[in-house]
């Protein structure tokens, strides 16, 4: 094979990083949505209402989707194992985001259509379970990484999965499917707080500022069991960063805080959960101000810190096996070859500053506030 | 050994989920280039009808693109769910050209596609133009990454097997994207959808037409629909894909079980139009047209097509010899510094797919009886009755159509196309055939792909998840309830719309129709037929 310009240690430290910005590029942008989902029931209390807060996502949620969708994507390409393992293995769980997922699309676009109570409640309620859903099993997803998922590989490196769904339900990854919700509540409400008026905003601010302080708690306490009470993984043996991915080549020890072993290695780490705690208390702060974009800045920077967070507790591991910890799959051995990452990072390179730039300028077209009377002007509205 | 209930679940679940979303990717497709072409022509000329028939068109399309959304993410992740040695297997390439659709296209499509509903009023009219003709850019080019992905699968070129990391790997990332079975599938794949959307504007429209309402709507579109299908139609019967199926064994192999062609035949062989299997299968009574499969499928007329016997019998052979690299491979994973092997994985590894369909019969195939082996190689033969029924269905109504939307096209340029009520009728009861073509189009290229998921690479039975029984039936049983009455909503939705016709006032309380936006001058607007739905 020729040689690449860029090696593979650096090609697979890169699609790390890109996969966190991916994941929090979804959190962030979908995350609004999703948020805006599970307080519909909440938040709008009649039909005008609900209209408002759909005219409000409607323009842009399904271009924010497709962050999930590039980060799937991204994860079948640039760690193919990581894909394989845990899409199977959270079966039931993938199938419920899934069901949920797809109640979206539908309920945007058929919720308008009919002019009828129960049916725009009958989609109202689906569209509340289109948000739930995703954002709880995304947070029990992730507390499941942590702790480790009961997966092996054999010889030729087929998955197995020992588990069920059930079995997902532990109290930490409930408590860290909380921290999902909180945060995603929290986003949904900035973004109603910051685009609407009257009585919708003012009932935004107040779940906005109670999805704040319960993301605090509740991001803080998930830390304190991760520190304190939770086993975590270490690869004891050395990994060669540059060699073949070969998941079963290396030997892990489970040990109590060893998730926390990262922040004591390099303390500059721990400003990804400062920004999550600190970017949650602004978002209080500035809903209490009525200082709505500050509040969807300031939650977004929650965001980021509780995803990154969560990212560089596991680093290097992507996925730990709670059954065979030695098969678990790292940013060293679960990667696609050097060849793929350099393509599909060129792809990224062009593509990525593009999707940025028209989403902008999207956002910017539709910016302002939703209102009834803005609604009524508009002939495809739902 | 693996499990073939979950395999033959997984494979039904995948197979049912595919054909759902391909309900509404051609009309996507097809409508988006439709409403572009529209929309270009309002902006060109200014006549609001154009306005309207774009939002008309758009509202149905809307409708359909939910769809399309709600079941397209259920394809992207079922790879890893369903089929997770796949996904390690073959992820590093096909993986690639699927994430570069997102970076590429699907981020174009769903981002704009919401401008166009919403962006009317806050946009300029050449603004609001490209916003269109954005959608109907990604919506192409996704389906440009989504068939070199699925072209590898029929023709792996472009990669190789790496003992050290167990699985296909890209060497060559131009081949997988020039790959001719990728560009021929593509052509026919999207000219399919400009079909199924042409057909779909057709027949709504003469429907107006015979309840002569919305005239003059219906007779533009027709217009548009009969110049554009006609192209359409012509592009996806000349350009079939089978001008790809040469290019490898098992394309040879599937062209020869469309055919029933059980013997190679003297070059050019004949086309079988029609035949009856006798009580092993094999074709007795036969209907041919000599000399024209030759010709459609090796353009050439000395190029000699295989029979299924002589196929199979070279399969044995490559099945011996992937048992040879089969070998190698173990030694290879036990000493990785273990040259020899290397050298003789090297010279056989292009084979080492063909041992793994032994593995569905015993775990050590190394120790496979030459009985397993003829056994094994016999599974290469997809089945070839239901391939050459698809087929034929498929190519006739692709044949169908350039004769009607050549017809169409005559009428409209002679600005006949409302004096022939039997034609117009034809027009609406035939509307569904495209969708007939398009499935069946898929179940010749996927299930004549069988016994292969990535051909001679991967045994589609080696590459599912280790699931549970239940895990499937309460996934596809929920699939199959969900997308049917989602069906269900989104057929009685366009129902509703199209007997409430295109308005330029809303017609509900909330409202999605198509209003005309305060416009500086009222519109010279045709007379229109008012109709109880549009009164209400």
């Amino acid at each position: 094979m020729t040689a690449l310009p860029l090696d593979y240690e650096i090609l697979r430290l890169i699609w790390w990083a890109l996969l966190g910005i991916l994941l929090i590029g979804f959190a962030i942008m979908g995350g609004m949505d999703l948020g805006v989902g599970t307080l519909l029931p909440a938040v709008a209390r009649n039909d005008e209402e609900r209209r408002v807060l759909l005219n409000l996502v409607g323009p842009t949620w399904e271009g924010n989707q497709v962050w999930l969708v590039l980060g799937g994507g991204a994860i079948f390409a640039a760690w193919p194992p990581l894909y394989a393992v845990s899409f199977s293995g959270f079966y039931i769980a993938m199938i419920a985001i899934l069901l949920a997922l797809i109640l979206r699309p539908v309920g945007f676009k058929f919720r308008g259509k009919v002019d009828d109570p129960r049916w725009r409640s009958a989609w109202d309620w689906g569209l509340f379970v289109g948000g739930f859903v995703p954002a709880l099993v995304f947070g029990v997803a992730v507390g499941n990484v942590l702790l480790g998922a009961p997966f092996g590989l054999d010889p030729v490196l087929r998955p197995s999965y020992a588990g069920n769904f059930f079995g997902l339900l532990t109290p930490f990854a409930i408590l860290t499917g909380l921290v999902s919700v909180a945060m995603l509540v929290m986003q949904g409400a900035v973004v109603i707080a910051s685009r609407t008026e009257g009585a919708l905003a003012k009932r935004a601010r107040i779940y906005g500022r109670w999805a704040a302080l319960a993301t605090i708690g509740l991001f803080a306490l998930a830390g304190l069991v991760v520190v304190f009470w939770l086993d975590g993984y270490r690869v004891v043996s050395v990994q060669d960063a540059l060699g073949p991915s070969n998941p079963l080549g290396k030997t892990v020890m489970i040990e109590r805080g060893a998730w926390a072993a990262n922040y004591g290695a390099h303390p500059w780490m721990m400003i990804a959960p400062a920004l999550g705690l600190a970017g949650a208390w602004l978002a209080y702060t500035f809903l209490g101000l009525k200082a709505g974009a500050r509040a969807i800045i300031a939650s977004s920077t929650a965001i980021f810190g509780i995803v990154a967070t969560a990212g560089l507790s596991l680093f290097p591991f992507l996925l730990p096996s709670s059954l065979d910890p030695s098969a678990s799959l790292t940013v060293w051995d679960a990667s696609s070859s050097q060849l793929t990452l350099f393509i599909m990072l060129g792809a990224t390179i062009v593509f990525l500053p593009i999707i940025l730039l028209y989403t902008a300028w999207v956002f910017r077209v539709m910016r302002g506030p939703v209102t009834t009377a803005s609604i009524g002007r508009n002939p495809n509205a739902y | 050994m693996i499990d073939q209930t979950i395999v033959d679940l997984s494979r039904l679940q995948f197979a049912a989920t595919a054909m759902y979303h391909f309900i509404f990717v051609p009309l996507t497709l097809g409508l988006s280039f439709m409403m572009a072409i529209m929309e270009s022509v309002y902006v060109m000329t200014g006549r609001p009808i154009w306005r309207q028939m774009t939002l008309f068109w758009g509202t149905l399309f809307g409708i359909n693109f939910a769809m399309g959304v709600a079941t397209g993410i259920v394809m992207e992740f079922q790879f890893g769910m369903n089929w997770a040695y796949y996904s390690h297997y073959v992820g590093d390439v096909f993986g690639a050209p699927l994430a570069i659709e997102g970076l590429m296209a699907f981020f174009l499509e769903a981002t704009f596609v919401g401008l166009f509903f919403f962006g009317w009023d806050r946009l300029s009219k050449v603004g609001h133009l490209t916003v269109t003709w954005l959608v109907a850019l990604g919506a192409n080019f996704s389906a440009l990454w989504i068939l070199i992905a699925n072209g590898w699968m029929q023709n792996p070129v472009g990669s190789r097997f790496n003992p050290d990391t167990m699985r296909m790997e890209i060497t060559d990332f131009i081949a997988v994207i020039f790959n001719p079975v990728a560009q021929a599938k593509f052509v026919h794949t999207v000219s399919a959808g400009y079909v199924t959307g042409a057909v779909f504007v057709l027949g709504i429209s003469a429907l107006f037409l015979l309840q002569g309402r919305h005239r003059e709507l219906a007779r533009r579109s027709m217009v548009v629909a009969a110049s554009f299908g006609l192209a359409s139609a012509l592009s996806v019967v000349v350009l079939g894909d089978e001008s790809g199926y040469v290019a490898t064994e098992h394309q040879k192999m599937k062209i020869a079980a469309m055919e029933a062609m059980y013997h190679t035949e003297p070059a050019p062989a004949g086309l079988t139009l029609f035949a009856i299997p006798n009580a092993d299968g094999e074709p007795s009574f036969e209907v041919r047209l000599p000399w024209v499969l030759g010709l459609i499928t090796t353009r050439s007329l000395d190029m000699e097509l295989p029979g299924i016997t002589e196929l199979v019998e070279h399969a044995a052979t490559r099945i011996q010899n992937g048992l040879v690299a089969y070998q190698a491979l173990a030694d290879i994973r036990a000493n990785p510094d273990d040259q020899t092997a290397r050298t003789v994985f090297e010279e056989t590894s292009q084979d080492l797919g063909y041992a793994l369909l032994l593995k569905r019969y015993r775990e050590d195939v190394e120790n496979a009886t030459g009985e397993e082996i003829a056994l094994a190689a016999f599974d290469t033969v997809p089945d070839v009755w239901p391939l050459f029924w698809s087929f034929r269905i498929m190519v006739a109504i692709g044949l169908f159509y350039i004769g009607f939307f050549a017809l169409w096209f005559w009428k409209a340029s002679r600005h006949r196309l409302e004096d022939n009520r039997a034609m117009l009728w034809t027009a609406v009861a035939t509307l569904p055939l495209p969708w007939v073509a398009v499935e069946v189009g898929w179940i010749v290229a996927e299930y004549g792909r069988q016994p292969w998921v990535v051909e001679g690479v991967l045994p589609t039975f080696y590459a599912a998840s280790d699931l549970r029984f239940w895990d499937l039936v309460i996934s596809l049983s929920f699939f199959m309830i969900v997308y049917t009455v989602l069906l269900g909503i989104m057929a009685w939705l366009m129902v509703r719309v199209v007997r409430a016709g295109p308005s330029d006032k809303p017609v509900f309380a909330i409202d999605d129709e198509p209003a005309i936006i305060p416009a500086p001058a009222p519109p010279p607007a045709a007379p229109r037929t008012p109709t109880p739905e549009f009164a209400k």
